[in-house]
């Protein structure tokens, strides 16, 4: 599904955290990964805008910041929902079925991997193994762990944040 | 409890088999108190080493314990730290590990989040043996307790005067950062991993050079995974003999599966090197549940391959589980039962493989992306015999020629599910039909009409509308059973979860 284009709204106060916490770990060996998790935790993603606020403070060219950000699953260049589901499709939940628990959702929400809500409510993706086999199949929405799922048991969870 | 009597848990059929070393401290003590740790013998260790041992003496004890790398790929670790102590350089690191990359793997968690002493620890002890000062852990951001506990660890440590400058007044200095990763599966390799840390994207670097001649911002290098660690402070207080004294002539220890899948007891086992399957599966996982039987158990997650019932008495070490077409790995263990498609398993850690590619080799980027489209192919009915030697050629070819362990392993599970499982392959090409019933275009669903009471609950809670009623009404029922239109069904499966009179099965 197509994602548009979400207007940056970063305010002075955020370039200053992040500008403090990047004269802090200026220093460190290999700091840039560092500063960009730091800014994602900031903006919660890493917006072109966000990039080159690093850029600019670490002199670093642009693309480098790039080449990272689009390298590792963790940077997100697209803004989240506000309550972010996650479908665990490590093996142990795949063997118990956790992908009919991922196609129930993006159905019932409309969206795929990585997708959006339009209303912004929620964001969809799968996640490999959160360490909770034991619990499998495993679904969480923001920090609340919902473990044994059925599909049928979906609509019931989503509704807990709609 | 049986009987009203209740039995220690020391003496369930879970914990009896097993034997704790790496996970000795783990849930025994407060992982967010240094004196618990202290308690249990913690930094007694890392004092004999500085005030009893030359570096010399300390590789020696590792080379003697036999110990073997548990990240994967099982190289001695003595062996290793020599190395990197061969060569001089103004700066040594010691780096950790703590990726845990495998999906279906959570012994590394348990480790750092319950005995994160025992990884800084051992940590020092590698960094005296060697002569290095600077140690990193490199650990996956899905796992914030454990870098929250890492972190008061240090603190604590360093507070102690265990950690930083001149520790035990021995003139020795030691100390850790830490670092997240990012999310991506390539960063577990030893070479990506240190690319990263440097601040890079996560690709790995061809070796010769390794690590320990030129691996952390090209200084010698030691990189050990948790686990490992996690066994060397009682290696140097309980000796090497004792160490090797557990296990097989040639692997020695304990290692510590994660078990999970189609079992009735998952967790974490830690049993002696060489143990059978079997024992793993029916004694501690207490067998298959719900009457189903057992099919396969896979180890080495997407680098390992599958084990079939008929070597189910397989020796759970390195190269016993070798022999047989997989791997030790770093010790997922997830076992399957009928209703899994063995097909779909491959296709499973193929997808994975594929999408972790870090796309810098063609072998891996590439092959693996065609091998994804033919099981493609078979999975979807459309599949020829010769995709099964198209396979075969190509999983042979990415394995010779891939630059780092993840292409040269990605083929594992697709090999070792034909060696083990060709007829499943054979049914979904030649019959067009998925035995397990897990393809959703190789299998239907079908109403048994004498069992279906006609209650409608399938029919209400269908998707697509496909199920109607039918004029057929059984002997002994009052309302005519309900039909699935094939060409309508998703195969979401939600009817059969709703029918509660077991009238509804897949074909
Ligand atoms: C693709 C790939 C992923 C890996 N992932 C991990 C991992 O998550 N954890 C780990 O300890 N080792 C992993 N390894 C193995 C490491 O490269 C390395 O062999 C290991 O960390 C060395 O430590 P050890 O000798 O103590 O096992 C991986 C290897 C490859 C090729
Ligand atoms: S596979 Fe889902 S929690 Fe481990």
């Amino acid at each position: 599904m197509e994602t548009k284009k979400i207007a940056f709204l970063g305010t002075a106060e955020q370039e200053a955290e992040l500008l403090a916490a990047i004269d802090d770990m200026r220093n460190l060996p290999g700091a840039l990964m560092p500063v960009m998790q730091k800014a994602q935790e900031i903006y919660g993603y890493l917006p072109i805008e966000v990039q080159e606020i690093i850029s600019d403070a670490m002199d670093v060219p642009i693309e480098k910041i790039y080449g990272i950000a689009t390298f590792y699953a963790q940077f997100n260049l697209e803004p989240k929902g506000k309550h972010q589901i996650s479908v665990c499709l490590g093996t142990a939940c795949y063997v118990k079925g956790s992908q009919l628990i991922f196609d129930e959702i993006s159905k019932q929400l409309g969206i795929g991997e990585g997708g959006c809500t339009d209303d912004r409510n929620f964001s969809l993706s799968s996640c490999r193994c959160v360490g909770a086999c034991g619990l499998a199949p495993v679904m969480l929405v923001d920090d609340d762990v919902y473990s044994q799922m059925t599909p049928g048991r979906v609509e019931e969870v989503l509704a807990k944040y709609a | 409890m049986t009987d009203n009597i209740i039995t220690s848990l020391a003496d369930t059929s879970f914990y009896k088999i097993q034997r704790r070393i790496a996970l000795k401290n783990c849930g025994v003590i407060d992982p967010e108190n240094i004196d618990e740790y202290l308690a249990m013998d913690g930094y007694m260790a890392l004092h004999k080493v500085l005030t009893e041992m030359t570096p010399d003496d300390v590789i020696q004890v590792m080379l003697d314990s036999g110990l073997r790398g548990r990240g994967g790929a099982g190289f001695p670790t003595g062996l290793k730290w020599k190395f990197a102590k061969g060569y001089d350089a103004p700066q040594k690191y010691v780096c950790c590990n703590a990726d845990e990359g495998d999906p279906g793997a959570f012994m590394d968690r348990s480790v750092l989040e319950g005995d994160p002493h025992v990884v800084l620890e051992a940590m020092a002890i590698a960094g005296y043996a060697i002569g290095s000062s600077q140690g990193y852990i490199y650990v996956r951001a899905e796992y914030p307790v454990a870098v929250k506990r890492l972190n008061i660890a240090l603190q604590q440590a360093r507070e102690y005067g265990l950690f930083g400058k001149n520790i035990y007044g021995t003139g020795f200095d030691f100390d850790i950062d830490i670092r997240l990763g990012a999310g991506a599966f390539v960063c577990g390799e030893e070479t990506a991993l240190m690319t990263s840390i440097e601040g890079n994207r996560g690709e790995p670097r061809p070796r010769p050079p390794f690590p320990a001649e030129k691996g952390l911002f090209q200084s010698p290098s030691i990189l050990n995974n948790v686990e490992t660690w996690a066994n060397i402070p009682q290696i140097i207080l309980n000796g090497a003999d004792w160490f090797s004294s557990v296990g097989t002539e040639k692997s020695k220890g304990t290692k510590v599966f994660a078990l999970g899948g189609k079992i009735r007891h998952t967790g974490l086992v830690e049993i002696p090197m060489g143990t059978p399957l079997s024992t793993v599966i029916d004694e501690i996982g207490g067998g298959v549940p719900n009457g189903k039987k057992f099919k396969a158990a896979q180890t080495g997650g997407p680098s390992g391959g599958c084990i079939p019932a008929s070597h189910i008495n397989v020796q759970m070490d390195y190269e016993h589980l070798a022999e047989i077409g997989s791997i030790m790995g770093s010790g997922g263990l997830i076992v399957m039962d009928e209703d899994n498609c063995m097909v779909d398993i491959a296709k499973f850690f193929l997808t994975f493989t594929c999408d972790e590619s870090c796309g810098k080799c063609t072998p891996c980027r590439i092959g693996t992306k065609r091998m994804l489209e033919i099981l493609d192919r078979i999975t979807s009915g459309k599949g020829t015999m010769e995709d099964i030697d198209k396979l075969e050629d190509l999983a042979y070819y990415i394995k010779d020629n891939a630059l780092c362990g993840l292409g040269q392993t990605a083929p594992n599970p697709v090999l070792s599910t034909i060696r083990f499982f060709r007829d499943e392959y054979e049914a979904h090409i030649n019959d067009r039909h998925c035995p397990a019933a897990v393809c959703k275009e190789l299998f239907h669903y079908v109403v048994d009409p004498d069992k279906c009471i006609g209650c409608t609950q399938c029919l209400r809670n269908c998707p697509p509308f496909a199920i109607t009623k039918t004029d057929y009404i059984a002997e002994g029922h009052k309302l005519p059973s309900v039909k699935i239109d094939n060409d309508k069904c998703i195969k979401c499966g939600a009817c059969i979860e709703k029918c509660k009179f077991d009238a509804i099965s897949k074909q």
